[in-house]
């Protein structure tokens, strides 16, 4: 860590890696991002020529899966991404150098890379009680953030927490746990949002930004459109029983044993935009539902606030009680039905009594 | 327009005097109130919507699990191919319903606004509701809509469906991915609501919403067919409107 003057490649060869080598990963990388046939060549051409990238990988209120996740990426590895392609000049969990030392090397990069740097947030900061529910290196985190964001490139917001807030920021979310994106307005952010997020999606992200100095295509909520914009459910291994209609019923039945669809068991599939069913874990070994459990939904915006795992339908708490959408517009049909077949007996009965006055009358 | 509403009622009600002893004698009065357009709109959206309800609650509770090969089934996707088909089907109903407002009578427009600014439109509703809580006896006559039932209608069908087919166009484009026209075009819809799960929930609220305003629909209908004194039902098959007393 420190000096990032050096190119990914000349990195790379010092460290006895083969031309060759370089190219197959080059290749490898352009694979996965889904890349045409030229950019191998491109990917090659900008790793020899530019200078790493620094990147500066801060840690606010998480429980630090990401980092868990992204040492475990196996395309490309982790080591690569980390020692090679990228200069990751601080990131408190990993790195070596401690206390005084390190908060040095925040100053050092944001002098040196002004405008330069990457600024990796894994968590959000607290807000409430001017950001005193997360201290790092003596200084409300909140602070630290800011500083860092005003002389970045460009902020990754790793995580549902960087994105979205996550648990942290559940209801009534006493610490004002806030997102990236709304502490941050003037900096472009992209978030890779997952509880964490793939290994391979966040180490793509990285390439793709060092490779091309810029950030990947996004969608309209700031995400990678190459990794994010297809939910589960389109590409699920189990979509086919969805469409023939064959459900797991409950746990442990016959059609779980099958491998049916888990739809009715809650899986959030349908509504969770994410590459699990294409990327999958731990080097491509399996994802949630292949391991016969629903898709929690955990790159979805509010996941933790959505009532159970096991429910398809969302909690509604608006009305002063827990119930889902169907539950609640049966009642409302049903007091309605009530209602209009009161108002049609009241109405004959009306009627009746009017008909018979008039009977009196003109008798 | 304003003329128009005030004139609906005048010269009828004094067609209808003539009726006032009883006796059929001059025969009853008739106005043309829904043009063809109107009649086929209502029966196509009332049958889409029928069909949307039903295969939209199968979509959210599926059916018990089919037995054999999935390969062999097919019963979520014909069901979900229904839901949408019967989903485009209103969606281009709706519109031309829309665009007939522009083209066609008086009455064709009343769905779709409420005139708020009129006080004696608010005294007429005032009117309607007491009518409703059986505090008047005798129900005013109306060419169109009354005014209570012009509120309703602004509200209940054109809001509602006009939600439910904006929600329901955005959750469709999350399969048909986000280069798809679809998703231009309400693909804001997830700006609102970023988790897809909401719009779900709040598209099922909507279903809801339709089902208790086509319950008060038809039993109003069926009731001021029989106690208002002037057709409701048949008129929405012939455009006729008759009054009698």
């Amino acid at each position: 860590m420190g000096a990032a003057t050096e190119t990914f490649y000349s990195v790379i060869r010092r460290q006895g890696i083969t031309r060759r080598c370089f190219h197959k990963f080059c290749s490898l990388t352009a694979t996965s991002l889904g890349l045409g046939p030229l950019a191998a060549s491109r990917i090659a051409n900008a790793l020899e020529t530019k200078p790493r990238v620094p990147v500066i990988w801060m840690h606010g209120l998480e429980c630090t899966c990401c980092s868990e996740s992204f040492i475990r990426s196996a395309h490309p590895l982790v080591k690569d991404a980390v020692l090679s392609m990228i200069s990751l000049d601080y990131d408190d969990t990993i790195m070596a150098a401690a206390g005084h030392q390190a908060e040095a090397i925040l100053e050092e990069t944001r002098a040196k890379h002004k405008g330069q740097y990457i600024l990796a947030v894994e968590g959000n900061p607290p807000l409430n009680e001017g950001g005193m529910f997360c201290i790092d290196g003596g200084k409300p985190f909140v602070e630290k953030l800011k500083m860092m964001a005003e002389d970045a490139m460009a902020i990754i917001a790793w995580g549902a927490c960087a994105s979205w807030g996550c648990v942290q920021a559940a209801k009534p979310n006493p610490t004002q746990a806030t997102p990236i994106d709304k502490v941050i307005t003037n900096k472009p952010i992209i978030k890779v949002p997952g509880c964490p997020p793939i290994a391979e999606v966040m180490t793509g992200v990285v390439t793709f930004i060092t490779t091309f100095g810029k950030l990947p295509e996004l969608d309209r909520q700031g995400r990678p459109k190459m990794f994010y914009s297809q939910r589960i459910h389109d590409k699920c291994y189990r979509r086919p029983h969805f469409d023939a209609g064959q459900f797991v019923e409950e746990w442990d039945d016959e059609a779980a044993r099958k491998g049916y669809c888990l739809y009715k068991m809650g899986c959030k599939g349908p509504t969770a935009y994410n590459a699990c069913s294409t990327v999958r874990w731990n080097g491509g070994v399996s994802f949630p539902i292949q391991s016969g459990h629903g898709c929690i939904g955990c790159s979805e915006d509010g996941f933790w606030d959505k009532g159970s795992f096991y429910d398809r339908l969302t909690n509604i708490k608006q009305f002063g009680i827990e119930k889902n959408a169907d539950q609640i517009g049966m009642v409302a049909a049903g007091a309605v039905g009530a209602a209009v077949a009161a108002h049609a007996a009241v109405t004959a009965v009306k009627r009746l009594a009017t008909k018979r006055e008039d009977a009196d009358h003109t008798s | 327009m304003m003329d128009a509403a005030a004139s609906d009622a005048g010269p009828d009600l004094a067609a209808i005097a003539a009726d006032a002893s009883g006796e059929r004698a001059v025969g009853r009065p008739s106005v043309y109130v829904y043009e063809a357009p109107v009649r086929i709109c209502h029966w196509v959206n009332a049958f889409s919507i029928i069909v949307l309800m039903v295969t939209g609650y199968l979509i959210g509770t599926p059916l018990p699990t089919v037995a054999g090969e999935a390969s062999d089934n097919f019963v979520m996707g014909y069901i979900r191919f229904a839901h949408f088909a019967a989903g485009q089907v209103l969606a281009v109903f709706f519109l031309t319903r829309i665009l007939w407002a522009f083209v066609g009578n008086h009455q064709s427009r009343q769905i779709f606004y409420i005139p708020v600014h009129r006080k004696q439109f608010w005294e007429e509703v005032l009117h309607e509701i007491r009518w409703y809580a059986f505090l008047e006896r005798e129900p005013k006559m109306y060419v169109g809509h009354n005014p209570l039932a012009q509120i309703a209608m602004f509200t209940g069908f054109t809001l509602f469906v006009a939600f439910m087919i904006i929600t329901g166009f955005a959750l469709y484009s999350e399969g048909t991915g986000i280069d798809s026209w679809q998703h231009k075009l309400f693909g804001w819809v997830f700006a609102i609501w970023p988790n897809s799960q909401d719009v779900h929930t709040w598209h099922h609220l909507g279903m809801w919403a339709l089902v208790v305003f086509v319950m008060v629909h038809i039993y109003t209908a069926i009731r001021e067919d029989i106690m208002s004194r002037q057709s409701i039902i048949s008129s929405m098959i012939s455009g006729e409107r008759q009054f009698r007393d």
